[in-house]
């Protein structure tokens, strides 16, 4: 078993605590090189942070487990610079079908709208995910990754939490002005702090296979229902890089995990499942149980939980390593402000905000696709089969088959971060909304929307020509730049040059007035994190300077 | 009046951003209120809930049409 990929074994190198004979300390340390410690690490190094992250294994994820990255979390990646590889790497896809016992009954596509950058989703082995993540922070000098460096214990202070961390050469103390928890799951250290999490387990056994073949089957996401090969349980088809296909076989909860992880069990359910005589060879399998539950708040003095330490759902729905991205995504920002002085610690609570709402929207997601595949009851089963039959000819019932909902970013509507529009707009761009992508034309040439903005706030300003622009306006949009939590201005125009000092953008396919509702005049406030703080009519430089405040908790 | 077998559940003043969440909600609405009742309760509730939505959309042209496709394959 597991051929197509040959696992990095990284080095554990002895730390200079220990052969110093002192205690470390850093200003964050972040525990779980998985997906979301990665991504929070190279977030905060990128912005200049020094980091220290703790892994108490040295390789990457064993079996490729997370097989689904959206196109939010592939965006959030753009803007840590290692979203590219993964792609190239990745099976691209946008196309879901589900079929019911023979039939097809509903098809979706996650990216039904022309000119966005990146894909509805891809497919891609979690050890190739974290692999390029890896290398990515290896190139970020402030960036130190210790492996085999395992914490068994945690306590906090007002100003610091302290760890002991064991190594082949004995243990270390360890004092971390900020310490980043994502270390999964069954999080020990959440465990140390004695913090509860809670939630439900479902009572159903899956059984996952990776299978290596050639098979010429399109690049879809592939639902069944009660198929043939698999009477009253439901199985569901990917395919990963390297001709690796992920196929995902409901058990029910009366089995054995351990006979059914055995290949003379396995492979007869892939053939049965393949119906012809065609090779393949098992390259990993596991079978799993689910659970949906979340902390009652993610941030606990100088502790930050991210990822699945902090909440689980169910894995209809790739809400799981997307969701934990998205922490980091709306975490390190607000952290690089806090410790940089120029926000309070409050600002960490609205990460807590913020992130639970998506969390329950995730859960709330996955559970309703848990309750349709696995009902758990005979008038459920009775509903769920209505559905199911109605669906091949009528459209309202094709809109009620729920084999997943994929994973996507929440519209954050009630943070406290936003500020209210006093002005009418129309579209989906709301305070607290996501940005969505658009097509743009700069001096390098065609580029993204979503390429050109991130990581500070921002504010762009829509004026159809930007040679037009008055020096009245230039010169406010430019004075938004002069402040403690500096506002860099945009122009967005359909042609043009914005006077020196401002950089401009161009709507060449007219998608981002389209999407934003822009007129003469309209300026939107960005988030370091993509997503909308305010937006006005005209713009008011006081208004932007008090937008900012409120979102930044210093008002 | 034809029957509508077009997407048609909303829910006035809530606004929704991913078209699959009003009718998400209805169905979980649905299965919510079955639960815990046997499966006689269950098919009593169903009964009710079917004459209540008869009443209020009280065209019986449309009733039959939904009768009709609802017996179909069954």
């Amino acid at each position: 078993m597991l051929s197509t990929f040959q696992y990095p074994k990284f080095e554990y190198i002895r730390p200079p605590e220990i052969a110093e004979g002192r205690e470390g300390h850093y200003p964050v340390v972040i525990v779980g090189a998985g997906p979301v410690g990665l991504a929070a690490a190279i977030d905060l190094a990128r912005q200049g942070q020094r980091v220290l992250l703790l892994d108490n294994d040295d390789t990457v994820s064993i079996g490729s487990r997370g097989v689904c990255y959206a196109k939010r979390t592939l965006e959030v990646l753009d803007r840590l610079g290692c979203a590219e590889e993964m792609v190239q790497k990745g099976v691209s896809w946008n196309v879901g079908r589900t079929f019911f016992r023979e039939e097809e009954v509903f098809n979706f596509n996650l990216c039904p709208e022309p000119d966005h950058h990146r894909p509805g989703m891809i497919n891609l082995q979690q050890y190739y995910l974290e692999d390029d993540l890896i290398k990515r922070a290896r190139q970020l000098p402030n960036l130190e990754i210790r492996f085999r460096n395992t914490v068994i214990g945690v306590t906090q202070r007002d100003d610091c939490a302290t760890l002991r961390v064991e190594t082949a050469d004995g243990a270390y103390t360890l004092h971390a002005d900020w310490l980043i928890v994502a270390d999964g799951a069954r999080s020990p250290i959440r465990t140390m702090l004695g913090l509860d999490i809670d939630g439900k387990i479902f009572m159903d056994r899956f059984l996952i296979a990776d299978v290596v073949m050639k098979a010429d089957f399109p690049t879809e996401r592939w639902f069944w229902f009660d198929p043939p090969f698999h009477r009253n349980q439901s199985v569901l088809l990917h395919r990963q890089a390297d001709n690796v296909f992920r196929i995902d076989f409901q058990l029910g909860w009366n089995v054995d995990p351990e006979e059914e992880k055995k290949p003379e069990n396995v492979i007869p359910r892939i053939k049965s499942m393949l119906g012809d005589d065609r090779e393949f060879e098992l390259e990993w399998v596991s079978v799993y149980t689910f659970q949906c539950r979340r902390m009652n708040r993610f941030n606990h003095g100088r502790v930050l939980f991210v990822g699945d330490s902090a909440h689980q759902v169910s894995p209809f729905g790739a809400r799981g390593a997307n969701s934990g991205i998205q922490d980091t995504d709306n975490l390190v920002w607000k952290l690089k402000l806090v410790m940089d002085g120029k926000a309070p610690a409050t600002l960490l609570d609205t990460y807590s905000e913020e992130r639970c709402y998506a969390a329950d929207e995730n859960i709330m997601n996955s559970t309703r696709s848990t309750d349709f595949i696995t009902p758990k009851s005979a008038v459920s089963k009775t509903f769920r089969n209505a559905v199911l039959g109605l669906a091949e000819n009528h459209a309202f019932a094709r809109a009620l088959v729920n084999s997943g909902r994929l994973s996507v970013p929440s519209f954050l509507a009630d943070s406290s971060l936003n500020t209210a529009d006093s002005e009418v707009f129309a579209g989906n761009m709301i305070p607290g909304a996501p940005l969505d992508d658009a097509p743009i034309q700069t001096t390098e040439g065609t580029q993204w929307l979503l390429g050109a903005v991130g990581n500070r706030f921002q504010l762009l300003h829509y004026i159809p020509d930007a040679s037009a622009l008055d020096a009245a306006t230039a010169r406010a949009l430019r004075s938004l730049i002069d402040a403690p939590i500096a506002v860099e201005a945009i122009v967005v125009a359909e042609r043009g040059t914005a006077p020196a000092g401002l950089a401009t953008l161009i709507d060449a396919k007219g998608r981002v007035r389209e999407r934003y509702d822009l007129r003469e005049g309209t300026s939107y406030l960005v988030r370091p994190d993509q997503h909308v703080a305010a937006r006005w009519r005209t713009l008011d430089v006081a208004q932007v300077r008090v937008a900012v405040a409120r979102a930044t908790c210093n008002a | 009046m034809a029957l509508n077998t077009q997407p048609n559940l909303h829910e006035p003043g809530k606004r929704h951003f991913r078209a699959f969440s009003s009718g998400d909600d209805f169905y979980e609405a649905l299965i919510e209120t079955h639960r815990e009742l046997t499966d006689e309760q269950s098919a009593m509730v169903n009964a009710r809930l079917i004459l209540l939505l008869a009443n209020h959309i009280g065209d019986l042209s449309v009733l039959r049409e939904a009768m009709h496709i609802a017996r179909e394959g069954v």
